[in-house]
């Protein structure tokens, strides 16, 4: 960082030029900036989705984007993503409190025999942060535990994540599992991971394919706007 | 060991056949040059050529299938065969399609860890041993250039247990017998946090892919 940028106190700046700090501070991965940029436009009295949506998502979508086009790698992508959760911290249960717009449900979990979360801990985080309420199983889900929490849970989605060759067929097990017991069309299923592709998406039955976080969020509000037109037409 | 170039060529270049024509040109991904080249001395498999592809692309499989193809296109006139030293190593079945795609065989298995091991004997295994984080010979000596620096931990040694808080030990699959290599690999695996396990798998079912083409 930059003498310049030290000097910079968000508490001074506008509440445009710090939204715009706080992209950059997002895009730098400084948690504790995050923090501090949530809380003053708390202070300001921002609603809390409104400082999760523009500052937050917003920052992270320039994150993501720089990420899909080479500009950015994961280790910067992860620091992004640590900063943001701070911010959420301080906003999740304003949210809960402020009653702020719910668009869907998902339960999401890594497949069994896979213990890789990064991924999906990117999405589940992008997801809630476009007005998702996420269900995280974790990691080495056997069927029967997505089984379990989609009965519980009633989501709309059922997202899985892998990042093994060895351990990606484990999702049409799932999605066999689903369609033995009449589930299948109960719920709207996108697979992702990094050995993963359209095809192997198509071939397992799964709703899509999401390449990234931000693929993910887009997939799922245009399968969830599907349903509400689905509803209201039926 | 003869005619194998540094790691660091083979990490970022790979290897050329050479002028060499012959019966089978063997391509394969450069963190297997040693090994190969090794079986080709020790067996006497003087027919066959090796040529590798860039051994980084262990840590970018995307660009594998379409290195392949180029790489075959390019050499397929000069050999009665070519046999493609690359396991599905993170392809998602790409690989494996293209190889179909272009008439040539492959090995067997997910990647190289199963394939050291014996893919039946990995298969059996996998259920117990699924928070393994594994290194051949070639990764732990090349270990900052395909784990640490691109996972960023050079710079952002925090990450570390964002990557690798799920993982419970570091299994060191010797291809030799090193002890130089497996304090290397200790040392590894005390830098990632990970409990630490040597198993001698020397070069499980490379050895027998290649020698079927002997």
């Amino acid at each position: 960082m930059s003498e310049e940028e030290d000097d910079i106190i968000l508490s001074e700046l506008p509440d445009d030029e710090l939204v715009q700090q706080m992209f950059d501070d997002l895009y730098d991965g400084l948690k504790e900036e995050i923090e501090e940029g949530v809380n003053i436009l708390l202070e300001r009295g921002w609603e809390p989705y409104r400082i999760l949506t523009e500052a937050l998502v917003g920052g992270m979508t320039i994150v993501g984007n720089d990420f899909r086009d080479g500009i950015l790698f994961v280790p910067e992508v992860l620091l992004a993503a640590n900063a943001m959760k701070g911010g959420m911290a301080i906003l999740k249960p304003l949210l809960a409190e402020t009653g702020a717009p719910r668009v869907g449900k998902m339960v999401i979990g890594t497949v069994k025999g896979d213990i890789h979360d990064i991924g999906k801990n990117l999405v589940s985080m992008m997801m809630e942060g476009a007005g998702f309420e996420v269900v995280d199983l974790g990691i080495n889900n056997a069927v029967e535990s997505y089984l379990e929490a989609l009965e519980t849970e009633g989501p709309d989605i059922l997202g899985m994540s892998a990042l093994l060759t060895t351990t990606m067929p484990y999702m049409k097990v799932v999605i066999d599992t689903l369609v033995e017991k009449g589930l299948r069309d109960d719920y709207i299923v996108l697979v992702g991971g990094a050995p993963l592709n359209e095809e192997f998406g198509k071939a397992i039955g799964a709703d899509a394919y999401c390449r990234d976080a931000a693929v993910a969020v887009e997939t799922a509000k245009e399968f969830m706007a599907r349903k509400h037109n689905q509803m209201a037409a039926g | 060991m003869t005619g194998a170039p540094t790691d660091e060529i083979l990490t970022r270049e790979g290897l050329a056949p050479g002028a060499r024509k012959g019966r089978i040109l063997l391509l394969a991904c450069g963190a297997l040059a040693r090994e190969i080249l090794a079986l080709i001395e020790a067996n006497g498999w003087d027919h066959m050529v090796l040529t590798c592809l860039p051994a980084i692309y262990h840590i970018q499989p995307e660009k594998i299938p379409g290195a392949v193809e180029a790489a075959v296109a390019r050499h397929r006139a000069d050999f009665d065969e070519i046999f493609v030293v690359y396991a599905d190593c993170g392809t998602g079945g790409l690989l494996q399609a293209k190889c179909a795609e272009l008439g040539v065989q492959m090995v067997q298995g997910p990647h190289c860890y199963s394939f050291y091991e014996g893919n039946a004997r990995f298969a059996e295994i996998a259920e117990d041993e699924f928070s393994a984080f594994y290194l051949t010979d070639f990764l732990v000596r090349q270990f900052d250039a395909f784990v640490w620096k691109p996972m960023g931990l050079d710079r952002h040694p925090e990450l570390r247990d964002m990557y690798f808080g799920n993982y419970t030990k570091l299994v060191y699959q010797a291809q030799t017998e090193d002890p130089a290599l497996t304090e290397k690999a200790a040392a590894c695996a005390e830098r990632l946090g990970l409990a630490f396990e040597r198993r001698f798998t020397g070069y499980g079912d490379l050895a027998t892919a290649l020698a079927a083409r002997a």
